[in-house]
């Protein structure tokens, strides 16, 4: 870990810390209305304040899990080095394509 | 026989509980992720695909699993907005009341949806 | 408890090795450095153990007691050996010289590396500096400033047991109260060592340091300080 993941990962912690906490809100609301998936579906549509906070949502969590995922590799599996940050960079990417497809996907549905 | 032979107490401290507790659920989190978005964007062939992908998902096992994830989330903001109180507000904590309090918010969400969630209703 | 039979098992060996067991009359106010002397003296003179002062201010005394680091000379047995048994081990995470004493050099290599000394520049002041006790950074640096090295926050520390590489809470705390002392010269360099691969930012929070210090510091908001710092200084650069 250095001072620059450092920052990223604690700045996208502190955005997350906002995200997580509207979605688990949502999450229980959706539960406790016993509403479908249809029904979760109807809401996202159009809704360009969701599709905003899913994509603020899905970049912050692609820098903020590999980072994360990077201590664990070196401190419990003794994996490091110029490959597994490339392997990271490379989660990191796949997390923010299919994120963001996601994001596009419960707004256009 | 080798040494070190028998267990370290510092492994049954709060903090050290709350650390590995973090660590596994964003572990969990960070596995469970690509399958939620790649499950969220069946939506761009169409609502019907959808809920025909969320009908596989309505048994009791995956219903447990759920409740296992909104946990997870749960404690792993909890965690880590003790982390960033600590690192940042300079916060002086009681260990054990601060995790205990992240823990207890983390069960609250989980029991909460738990309760809530119907199988069979999707 | 006086009287009654303690059954103490001490390691011997190095990291291959096996417990030895004794069984000794508990006295009063026994303390664990108690108890190892006598073994040491009357039942098995090859046994290995350190102590200096004998009275809580060297720190030489550490060991791991019933799975904690601590001071024997400050330990009683009364109260870490409620059922009568006693398992002494070395300190974790450093080498093992012979049973219960270990090799400190990393230690201090490490505290060397954090640069966890005085720098005092090229072109010292002709004057004394003047530091305000009650000021933000003197009050920091004070806080951490009792720290005698004595290594039981190193072995309680689970990072140190997993990353080779993390210099440890003693050296970053020491790097700490010097980052908070206006006199010293070395500031860019020091952040920098502690910015470094195995530096303040590998610290989990796990707070063992600070639950086991004996002299009560708190390494664990010493190095939330020079995450901070480093944090700070990145961000500086960048813009």
């Amino acid at each position: 870990m250095n001072p620059s993941l450092f920052v990223a990962q604690r700045i996208t912690a502190f955005v997350l810390a906002f995200a997580v906490t509207i979605h688990l809100a949502t999450i229980l609301y959706a539960a406790q209305r016993g509403l479908t998936a249809g029904h979760i579906l109807q809401r996202t549509h159009g809704n360009v304040a969701f599709f905003a906070l899913y994509v603020i949502f899905v970049i912050a969590a692609s820098i903020h899990a590999p980072i994360g995922l990077r201590a664990i590799l070196r401190e419990w599996l003794g994996w490091w080095g110029r490959r597994v940050d490339v392997s990271l960079v490379a989660f990191a990417a796949v997390l923010l394509t299919l994120g963001l497809r996601a994001a596009f996907a419960v707004f256009v549905a | 026989m080798k040494w070190p032979a028998s267990s370290v107490r510092s492994q049954r401290q709060p903090g050290f509980v709350a650390a590995i507790i973090h660590r596994l659920s964003g572990l969990a989190l960070t596995i469970f992720l690509p399958a939620h978005f790649l499950a969220l964007g069946t939506a761009l062939s169409g609502a019907g695909s959808f809920e025909r992908f969320m009908n596989v998902t309505d048994n009791p096992v995956i219903k447990a699993l759920e409740v296992g994830l909104v946990t997870s989330l749960a404690v792993h903001l909890a965690c880590g907005v003790r982390i960033l109180t600590i690192e940042f507000l300079s916060l002086r904590e009681r260990t054990a009341v601060t995790v205990a309090v992240c823990f207890a918010f983390a069960l609250a969400c989980g029991l909460l949806f738990l309760l809530n969630v119907q199988i069979g209703a999707s | 408890m006086t009287g009654a039979d303690l059954h103490i098992r001490i390691w011997r060996g190095q990291e291959e090795g096996e417990f030895q067991s004794f069984r000794l009359s508990a006295r009063k106010s026994q303390t664990v450095l108690d108890a190892v002397t006598e073994i040491q003296r009357e039942r098995e003179p090859t046994l290995a153990y350190r102590y200096a002062c004998r009275v809580g201010m060297c720190g030489s005394c550490a060991m791991t007691v019933n799975g904690e680091p601590r001071w024997t000379c400050r330990t009683r047995i009364s109260t870490v050996a409620k059922d009568g048994t006693l398992t002494l081990e070395p300190l974790r995470n450093l080498p093992v010289v012979k049973d219960l004493v270990v090799d400190m050099t990393t230690f201090f290599e490490k505290w060397r590396s954090a640069k966890g000394a005085f720098e005092p520049g090229s072109a010292p002041r002709e004057d004394f500096a003047v530091v305000r006790p009650d000021s933000a950074s003197r009050r920091a640096a004070d806080e951490g400033i009792e720290c005698i090295g004595c290594g039981v926050c190193y072995s309680a520390c689970d990072v140190v047991a997993w990353d080779r590489d993390y210099l440890g809470p003693a050296a970053l705390n020491r790097a700490w109260t010097l980052v908070n002392d206006v006199r010293d010269q070395g500031q860019a360099e020091r952040l920098a060592a502690v910015a470094a691969n195995g530096g303040c930012n590998s610290c989990h929070t796990h707070m063992s340091c600070t639950t086991f210090c004996p002299k009560k510091l708190a390494p664990t908001y010493a190095i939330a300080g020079l995450k901070r710092a480093t944090a700070r200084a990145a961000i500086r650069v960048t813009k």
